[in-house]
């Protein structure tokens, strides 16, 4: 393939897309670089103070909080829906008639706005009115109240998580796996691989960029939820399960505290670039690495 | 190692066949000795994937039976045979280093690791791969691959067969001859049985001992590169198989001999003594290889009129119409006759092959009730 | 093979199970709801949807939505067709930064534009138009719509482009009656995750808007009256978001596996 040329009137394609984005993101961004460096105190009365607000805000010990809620909950959901969506991948048949019904119910929850989908969890785990919770009160006769008790709050927004996001995982991988040429299913067999071996030797190294993208994928997403834990329980109880987006949300609108929730918010864009940064730096290396 | 037998095989992709049509294999019947080195030759789509499918236990035939020496091993699964199966493209196992990956169907069959190390390297030698046995396989040339490929299939001891679907597909050219000498070479020391499917001619010529022709599910003629060229079975046979191909030109038979272009050509003795019965569509084929340039003392000439001359280095084609039906005949390089000019030919009335609907005549009056398989 | 499909089987049912709830739900009046338990709705009543359907200021909302969910859809696909192009097939000054750049904004917090799109679109005066949510939508629809599009661009040989420049057709005209039929599939699978994305949010849409085009998300979010949650009322609306989501998906079932397979959302 000969190298692509160079052309710098490509610039006018890309214009239009530049000038949406700067328009959705530079713009405002300045916007709130300009507030967390200053101290509005009137419409008419502002005082520039420099990096005090980056100061309160990561000593803010609410943020703490919320910062090592947001790591736990990422770690675990990662650690739960990458394993679940490969396993489930695998499940799913190559080819034949299910596959289509297969891939349009994995779709399904993919598709429910994510107020519903709090909503609907918010429902069904609730021990008096809930499939899932009265099941769960009334045969293991466990007192269950997402509401009140925070591991029980917990593990609902994890169980809804897995619930609303395995399947995506479940698609990428499933792309990947049917990407692999049957040959190597073919010559696995003549080789008298097991399933085991099939799995380790052909299929794992093969979906190395897909999980990848996946991990990345679902970090980055799982960082950035707001909707539905705030639907399903509002951050609580108390603060329990109050992550990062609601905090800054809270901050911003909530108590109109622009100072310290622009400042917050640098500080949150800066964590999210940075893991952006890594993304596409070991999605490009990867895709260079020659796959065989 | 056996001798390998497909006995009445069919097969059809689709779950109920019901016509001749549903069929990609329209049934056949084939062996092939121990040790022998065969080529399966046929445009895409003829089916010889399919049959290699159905060897190496891929593929379970819709009926019929695979026979490896007595034993009735249609219903084995690939594992269970002893086959080994080269792809298009080189199948290796990435993560593991060359000497792994030639390990890998002896582990899987539970042999002993010192057994195992020295069949490796045994197999690394004969393909040239004893240096790069600790490099990861991933990282090699996509012709070691194919011999790390083909290694895999050697390493088992006892392997009845190793089957090639068209191995040299991805090989760069300057390569490919290299990689195919080193099949040869593997044919004579190891003695195991090849089969070797490939669209291209030149490759099943000089590789195998026999050839088997394939079209559209059917197999059309099965024999040795020389009869291939020589005696075409089927029409087909004859346009495909060599540069440029036969040949085949509408004819009528009248009085013992056949008319072309208006003109008449010599039969040999019993080659058609009258029009076979229900016959359809006739056709003369000729090489353009044994067409004589006239005058030959004796015989009876044909006038053809040339409309191009190519210039092939030793020799040139010269392509001619013998009435209003085009003709392909090869000429020394010294030849000097100029388009437009007219010429006299001749058919040596024994390599003059007559086709009755694609099917050889002389064949079918020999026997007429038997099948060609 | 049987344990895999039992286990996927199994894996379906806890899938939907919380679907089928909520349609239950929604079948269910709020006495029923409140009163016994009820694996399968004892009396189902439409009344629900009638009250959904009866009432503009519930049903408008679901205009609302699709209105801007269609506008930034059809946006965000036309803008990045071009660019998609380009990146494909050209190198120029700073394209691997533009494109991370691009790429970030995909992962940008919503939460951190809150409160500047709000004042920025209160000073244009776009508030509470679909244009607002439409716009700002497009922060991170149009990169994943580059990204996607420029996956399936790569995919078509630069021939077919030098062909068409030999035949005489002028760029935009190749563009529009060439390159773009040979794409359709690409451009349906980013149409579809564009649609996707805009219609499942919540913040943006909820925070840009008022009255005058409340979209259904927002609608949802403040059903709480006097006398308590109306359950079946906010099942019923609920079941009534899913339905666009499983139509598109019906038509794309065979497209989803392609876009996927591209690895790009």
């Amino acid at each position: 393939m000969e190298p692509r040329p160079v052309d710098n009137r490509a610039w006018g394609l890309v214009l239009p897309v530049v000038l949406i984005v700067s328009f959705s993101a530079i713009i405002p961004l300045m916007t709130v670089v300009n507030y967390s460096v200053q101290d509005i105190l009137g419409p008419t009365q502002r005082v520039f103070v420099g990096t005090d607000w980056f100061h309160d805000v990561l000593k803010d010990e609410d943020l703490h909080g919320a910062f090592w809620r947001q790591l736990l909950f990422s770690g675990v959901v990662l650690a739960v829906e990458i394993p679940l969506g490969l396993a489930i991948a695998l499940a799913v048949p190559r080819s034949g008639r299910w596959v289509s019904l297969c891939l349009v119910l994995l779709g399904i929850p993919l598709l429910i706005p994510w107020n519903v989908v709090g909503t609907i969890w918010q429902i069904f785990a609730r021990a008096d009115i809930g499939l899932g919770g009265y099941a769960i009160a009334g045969l293991m006769g466990v007192d269950y109240n997402y509401a009140s008790n925070p591991l029980d709050a917990w593990l609902t927004v994890v169980v809804m998580d897995v619930w609303h996001w395995t399947p995506l995982v479940v698609l990428l991988c499933y792309a990947g796996l049917r990407a692999i040429p049957d040959a190597f299913y073919q010559a696995a067999a003549i080789d008298g691989a097991s399933s085991w071996s099939v799995f380790r030797f052909i299929q794992l190294p093969k979906l190395r960029r897909v999980l990848i993208i996946a991990v990345l994928l679902r970090l980055m997403d799982s960082f950035m939820i707001y909707t539905e834990p705030f639907v399903l329980t509002g951050g609580g109880p108390g603060n329990t399960t109050t992550f990062l987006s609601q905090y800054l949300t809270r901050l911003a609108v909530g108590q109109f505290d622009v100072g310290p929730a622009a400042a917050f918010s640098i500080v949150y864009f800066l964590i999210i670039l940075l893991l952006s940064f890594v993304f596409y730096t070991v999605l490009t290396r990867v895709g260079r690495g020659g796959e065989a | 190692m056996a001798r390998i037998r497909l006995a009445e095989v069919a097969h059809s992709y689709r779950p109920d066949p019901r016509s001749d049509a549903d069929y990609a294999l329209q049934p056949l019947d084939l062996v092939w000795e121990d040790g022998g080195a065969y080529a399966l030759l046929g445009p895409s789509g003829s089916g010889k994937t399919t049959i290699l499918n159905i060897l190496s236990g891929l593929l379970v035939p819709t009926r019929g039976r695979v026979l490896f020496g007595d034993e009735d091993v249609t219903r084995k699964p690939p594992r269970a045979r002893n086959i080994a199966q080269v792809f298009q493209f080189p199948v290796i196992y990435d993560t593991m280093t060359v000497a792994e990956n030639l390990a890998f169907p002896l582990r899987n069959r539970g042999l002993p690791a010192a057994e195992i190390r020295a069949r490796v390297a045994e197999i690394a030698e004969l393909l040239d791969l004893a240096g790069d046995l600790d490099r990861r396989a991933s990282g090699l040339t996509a012709d070691a691959k194919q011999r790390i490929s083909m290694g895999r299939g050697l390493v088992r001891r006892n392997v009845a067969a190793i089957l090639f679907d068209e191995p040299l597909t991805v090989i760069d050219p300057h390569l490919k001859w290299l990689l195919r000498r080193k099949l040869k070479q593997i044919h004579e020391q190891l003695g195991v049985t090849l089969v070797y499917v490939t669209h291209d001619q030149t490759e099943a010529l000089t590789f195998a001992d026999r050839v088997v022709v394939m079209n559209d599910g059917r197999v059309l003629q099965q024999g040795t590169p020389q009869e291939l060229f020589e005696d075409p079975a089927d029409a087909f046979v004859g346009h495909f198989i060599g540069s440029p191909g036969m040949n085949l030109m509408p004819c009528q038979i009248i009085d013992r001999s056949a008319v072309v272009g208006g003109q008449r050509v010599a039969l040999a003795a019993g080659a058609a003594p009258a029009p076979p019965a229900g016959a359809g569509r006739l056709q003369l084929g000729i090489r353009p290889e044994f067409v004589r340039l006239a005058p030959v003392p004796g015989a009876s000439a044909l006038s053809v009129r040339i409309e191009a001359v190519e210039h092939l280095g030793t020799y040139c084609i010269v392509t001619a119409l013998l009435g209003d039906v085009p003709l392909k005949l090869r000429a020394p390089e010294t030849f000097d006759a100029a388009p437009g000019a007219a010429i006299q030919v001749w058919f040596p009335p024994e390599r003059v092959k007559i086709y009755a609907d694609g099917r050889d005549v002389a064949r079918s009056l020999a026997e007429p009730a038997r099948e060609i398989a | 093979m049987r344990a895999r499909r039992f286990f996927l089987i199994l894996y379906f049912v806890l899938l939907l199970l919380p679907i089928y709830w909520l349609v239950c739900m929604s079948l269910k009046t709020n006495e029923e709801i409140l009163g016994a338990f009820r694996l399968v709705p004892d009396r189902p009543t439409l009344e629900n949807f009638r009250h959904i359907f009866g009432d503009p200021s519930w049903y408008m909302t679901y205009v609302n939505s699709l209105e801007f969910v269609l506008l930034n859809t059809a946006l965000s696909v036309a803008v990045a067709l071009p660019a998609a192009y380009a990146f494909s097939r050209y190198r120029f000054i700073g394209d691997k930064h533009l494109f991370f750049w691009l790429l970030t904004n995909r992962m940008s917090p919503p939460a951190v534009f809150l409160l500047p799109f709000f004042q920025f679109y209160s000073a244009v005066g776009l508030f509470d138009t679909p244009w607002a949510v439409a716009l700002a939508h497009c922060l991170f629809n149009v990169p994943l719509a580059v990204w996607i599009l420029e996956g399936f661009i790569s995919g078509v040989p630069r021939e077919i482009d030098e062909t068409a420049a030999l035949d005489g057709y002028s760029f935009p005209r190749f563009f529009a009656f060439v390159f773009v039929p040979l794409i359709r599939s690409g451009i349906g699978v980013t149409a579809f995750f564009c649609f996707m994305f805009s219609w499942v949010e919540l913040l943006l849409a909820r925070t840009l808007t008022s009255t005058a085009t409340k979209p259904i998300v927002a609608a949802m979010t403040r059903t709480v009256s006097a006398a308590g949650m109306d359950w079946g009322l906010l099942a019923a609306a609920g079941v009534l978001t899913m339905i666009p989501g499983t139509i598109l998906i019906w038509f794309v079932r065979n497209y989803i596996a392609k876009g996927f397979a591209l690895g790009r959302v």
